[in-house]
């Protein structure tokens, strides 16, 4: 057989069959700092299929702002968390054979309306931004990410803004008793205020 | 089979999201695992959205992919802040409590 079209399929099933094992790892796991281990490893695989696919910059990103920033939070706040973990399994039998049940139907499903995917004529007519033959992914998505869809990343940015804002007011928490410098209460301090002269008579004491 | 197409990627995407689906009903007890089957389920998602970009030669679907990875980067954070809040009131993570405002 042809090794260009081997190569790739041989690729296309080995990162696809890691993806699927990692993922049924990250659901499946006792240990909750192993599923996010799995989590990365779903993630590495998945990559490798965006770079399969044609989309490196996408899958350097998903390499970076998921392994690099979520999963580590993830990691991160497992490790703080002081879990129960004989506690953190329970239940786990119960919804088994529900819960496997619905996700089989779930991927038949899913797998018959995809497999049965028709193309209409006319989207290649509709496409918003065609992808030149001659041009690499990173250019090409840099030419229509600062002009076509700049509001958009402007409002992915304040959606950002917005999750940052939301998760320091939440994880946000005053001990009460701790001393603290408010500098408002500081300027705003006057000399009537701050001292007290006392007209002490001789021979006496305060 | 040895002919990669969009079937074989949305077959890859399908079984990821069934997982995550499958992930959350199972993880009664321990919402971080919840919140990485949804982290899973977006994943498809991307999945789904640069197979058709690909397939329909259509940069737009990939530009979409960086928006949903943006929202799922945001949706962890505040996810896992509310985890955080909630472990410091209650001492556990598990979701069958969190009805206790129920009227």
């Amino acid at each position: 057989m042809d090794l260009a079209v081997l190569l790739p399929a041989v690729a296309f099933y080995v990162f696809a069959g890691a993806a699927i094992l990692f993922a049924f790892g990250v659901v499946s796991a006792r240990n909750p700092v192993r599923s996010v281990l799995f989590l990365i490893m779903t993630f590495f695989s998945a990559a490798g299929l965006f770079v399969l696919m044609g989309a490196e910059f996408l899958a350097m990103i998903l390499i970076m702002v998921y392994v690099g920033a979520v999963a580590v939070l993830f990691l991160f706040v497992v490790m703080m968390l002081d879990i129960d973990l004989v506690e953190a399994r329970q239940g786990f039998a119960d919804y088994l054979p529900l819960g496997g049940l619905l996700a089989f139907i779930l991927t038949v499903e899913l797998i018959v309306l995809g497999a049965s995917w028709h193309v209409s004529a006319k989207a290649d007519g509709l496409r918003q931004a065609p992808i030149s033959a001659d041009q690499d992914n990173l250019r090409a998505i840099s030419e229509v990410l600062y002009t076509d869809y700049a509001f958009f990343i402007e409002a992915a940015g304040l959606v950002l803004l917005v999750a940052m804002i939301g998760a320091i007011v939440l994880t946000n928490f005053h001990k009460k008793g701790v001393k603290r410098q408010s500098i408002s209460a500081q300027v705003a301090r006057k000399a009537e205020d701050g001292v007290e002269l006392v007209d002490v008579k001789p021979g006496q004491g305060l | 089979m040895m002919e990669i197409g969009l079937a074989h990627y949305l077959a890859v995407a399908a079984i990821l999201f069934s997982t995550g689906v499958f992930g959350i009903f199972v993880n009664r007890k321990n919402v971080i695992i919840i919140l990485m089957s949804v982290e899973l389920i977006l994943l498809s998602v991307n999945i789904n959205f640069v197979a058709f970009s690909t397939h329909l030669n259509d940069l737009g679907g990939q530009v979409f992919a960086l928006f949903v990875l943006t929202v799922a980067a945001a949706e962890a954070a505040v996810g896992l802040a509310i985890l955080v809040a909630y472990f410091r009131n209650r001492g556990n993570i598990a979701v069958s409590n969190i009805n206790l405002m129920k009227g």
